[in-house]
């Protein structure tokens, strides 16, 4: 099979399946006072210390939760909360409008049900958001602000944001920034010694770890209202009995991936330019999407104009190819992604896009495979959105 | 030979079934279900119908259980213009669609089969029970669940593209064979209701679209008898729901002319038909008949599962005239006439009118025979 979804899921590094698998041998609770239970606990801490260290964090700002998703609504619900029973009149929350769904979702969920106003920050034609919105958006009403959450980098086309100069912004006026790293850590250098970012949330599958291990870290003094509630393991924040296996696995794929993600990257990249060359020498009309050079190394979004991105995806899947449309799903029905929407792309041209991604594993050969593929799969896809009127 | 074939899977257990015998038979099979709603909680809950989220995971299991690729096709707004807009326009227009036809001539025999044909694929297959002999379509073995009506509208080419592994078994059959081949759908209920109308309730579902539009309701003399709140809720042949309050005869709904917004009633005798104007004929079974040709002998049912008829079939002009060898009752403008040679169907025309039959000589009404009436 040639892989190239990696921003979906990437493949479980050795080392860290070695250790979830010495450790799912090994008995005891974190939460219990024996000595089983403090030799799990061992692990946990010895694991928070090593994704801190990482990050650029302290082990206590380091909250261990199920994944991203879960990390995402804790702290847009949580950090709503908070601040507004500080203050009730801090309703509003600014998203960026290219956020992935487990920030939007949350966030207009909050609109919806708890009295918050949900207000969306633009994005350029490549997909950044910038500060200058930020603080427009601020600016309108400085006081009735409860939370900003712009994401690191873009899950769909990849375009890094100016998180630095973002979170400058949130500073200087008080508020609390929190940024979805999910795509970021590994591939960029994202940490949380940022001035003025409140929280960051990072997933394990994503860059070498275990699916259900995620991570909310979140700075000294910001302290969101609990999503999950019970035996309070996670600093009362997060409940839920700490999974020692895939937070050992978890902390190893962060810890590796942080201290390859130079040579990594630079590797990535330059595959990821030898794809694009590759797929505009077969189809010369494909449009690559997102920023030229503040991107993720791994990502290359491409339309093809006058193609449905699921005929692509079936057909590059009928070749063993694997990639993704990048849009969310209901029912398995392809919508036009938000993210292209939001930088001003039409619903047809939204809809006629591949994300390919590349990760660890991927060679000149997936390029190869996909280069002699993508040609006749375009024309075939054309000829069939030609027949539907 | 080994085709591309492209398995329509509903989430039900005939069209999984017809994927794992077209993908035993050899073939390269990719299983597809259609996403007809755009909101697909909004049309059906429960286990019965062929548009929910439900139904979606029921066809991917099953698709898992062959070991076949899986996609989600996205058919909604064609389903929206050439199904539900057309099921609602032919109402308000006076005549009676068969939405289920519509939907194989224009979805999945045209959208879904022109669109896997350009994607590479050799031929669409169904659940449907009908067979396929020699290009032609044949009633199934299982008379109680023949669709060969309702794919009667299809054209010879359509047909030629078309796969129907399940023609040559019984509903209980195909039941066991999920069973043994582990298809957790074994035991789902068959759907049997309009699939975009999710409670069932027709009149008010049309009443949402076209809105509430009070007219009379007159018998055959002109005499009005009451007050109807739209015409299109109502369907040839229809006795219940007219409120007509003590009359002692029964009465039938004979006709429905919209521009007037009236509802025609009448006695059960009335509504005896002997002669049907057909318009857009398709002949799939055999050459079409030439205006000059003599009568075509044949037979020809008029609704599905509606009994058969021997009739004649003249070409006249661009559609055909149909003389009944005996009357049908509750003949419908918009409904479908499927012609058949014994079991084998030779093609089929929409209706578009009808002629009253002779009172019979046993009838006791002393009313004179309606004049035609037109559709």
């Amino acid at each position: 099979m040639v892989y190239l979804d990696h921003a979906a899921t990437t493949a479980v590094r050795p080392e860290a399946v070695a250790e979830m698998t010495e450790e799912y041998g090994r008995l005891g609770n974190p939460s219990s006072l024996h000595g089983a239970g403090r030799a799990a606990r061992r692990v946990v801490e010895e694991a928070r210390e090593d994704i801190a260290w990482a990050l650029g964090a302290t082990p206590h700002e380091v909250v261990f939760t199920g994944g991203g998703t879960e990390a995402d609504n804790l702290a847009v619900k949580g950090l709503y909360w908070a601040r507004n029973q500080a203050d009730p009149r801090r309703r509003r929350i600014l998203v960026g409008s290219v956020e992935h769904h487990a920030v939007l979702d949350p966030a207009r969920w909050m609109a919806d049900r708890q009295g918050a106003r949900y207000e969306e920050l633009p994005a350029d034609g490549y997909g950044t958001v910038h500060p200058e919105a930020l603080r427009e958006a601020i600016e309108r009403d400085p006081g009735d602000v409860a939370l900003v959450s712009v994401m690191w980098a873009n899950n769909e086309v990849g375009t890094v944001q100016p998180v630095r100069g973002l979170a400058a912004v949130a500073a200087e006026y008080g508020v609390p920034m929190h940024t979805d790293a999910v795509q970021a850590v590994g591939a960029v250098p994202a940490d949380f010694a940022v001035e003025g970012l409140s929280a960051l949330t990072l997933s394990g599958h994503k860059l070498g770890g275990p699916m259900g291990a995620g991570a909310l870290v979140l700075a000294r003094g910001t302290d969101p209202v609990p999503v999950l509630h019970g035996g309070g393991q996670e600093r009362e924040v997060r409940s839920g009995t700490l999974m020692t296996p895939l937070l050992r696995g978890f902390a190893t794929a962060v810890r590796l991936a942080a201290e390859e993600r130079e040579e990594h990257a630079a590797e990535l990249s330059s595959l990821r330019d030898e794809l694009v060359r590759a797929v505009h020498k077969a189809v010369p009309d494909a449009v690559l999407n997102g920023h030229p050079e503040d991107r993720l190394p791994g990502i290359a979004h491409m339309s093809f104009p006058g193609c449905e991105g699921d005929a692509l995806l079936m057909l590059l899947d009928a070749q063993g190819i694997a990639c993704s449309t990048g849009s969310a799903c209901s029912a398995g029905v392809a919508q036009p992604s938000h993210v292209l929407l939001a930088m001003g792309a039409g619903a047809e041209a939204a809809l006629s896009s591949l994300r390919f991604s590349l990760g660890r594993g991927s060679t000149p050969a997936d390029v190869d495979a996909l280069a002699e593929a993508i040609g006749p799969a375009v024309e075939r896809a054309r000829a069939a959105r030609s027949r539907r009127r | 030979m080994t085709l591309r074939v492209l398995a329509a899977m509903s989430g039900g257990v005939d069209s999984a079934v017809a994927a794992a015998r077209a993908a035993e038979a050899g073939h390269d099979v990719t299983g597809v279900h259609l996403a007809l709603s755009k909101n697909p909680q909004s049309y059906r809950t429960g286990a019965r119908g062929c548009c929910t989220v439900e139904d979606s995971r029921d066809a991917r299991r099953a698709a898992d259980v062959i070991g076949i690729p899986f996609y989600v096709w996205d058919m909604a707004e064609e389903f929206d213009r050439e199904v539900v807009q057309d099921f609602v326009s032919s109402y308000a227009a006076g005549s009676t669609p068969n939405p289920c036809l519509r939907c194989n001539e224009k979805i999945k025999f045209e959208a879904v089969l022109d669109r896997a044909v350009a994607l590479g694929f050799d031929a669409v297959c169904t659940g449907h029970h009908v067979r396929l002999v020699d290009g032609r379509l044949v009633r199934s073995v299982d008379q109680a669940k023949d669709q060969s009506y309702v794919l009667g509208v299809l054209t010879r080419e359509q047909i030629a593209h078309a796969m129907f592994p399940l023609g040559d078994c019984t509903k209980e059959e195909v039941r066991e064979e999920a069973a043994r081949r582990g298809l957790a759908v074994a035991d789902k209920p068959d759907s049997h209701d309009i699939c975009f109308i999710a409670d069932g309730d027709t009149a008010g579902f049309l009443n949402s679209r076209l809105g509430s539009r009070p007219g009379p309701i007159k018998d055959e003399s002109g005499e009005v008898l009451g007050t109807h709140d739209g015409a299109h809720a109502y369907t040839i042949g229809q006795r219940k729901g007219l409120n007509l309050g003590g009359a002692p005869d029964r009465r039938y709904v004979l006709s429905i002319e919209p521009v007037q917004n009236t509802v025609t009633v009448g006695p059960r005798e009335a509504l005896r038909v002997d002669g049907i104007s057909g318009v857009r004929p398709v002949w799939s079974g055999r050459e079409a008949p030439a205006p000059g040709d003599g009568p075509l002998a044949c037979r020809v049912q008029l609704r599905a599962h509606g009994e058969v008829h021997g009739c004649t079939v003249r070409a006249a002009g661009e559609g055909v005239e149909v003389s009944l060898d005996s009357p049908a009752t509750g003949v419908a403008p918009g409904q479908t006439a499927v012609f058949y040679d014994g079991d084998a169907v030779l093609g089929s025309a929409t209706i578009s009118g009808t002629r009253a039959a002779e009172p019979a000589e046993s009838a006791e009404s002393a009313e004179p025979a309606a004049a035609p009436r037109a559709g």
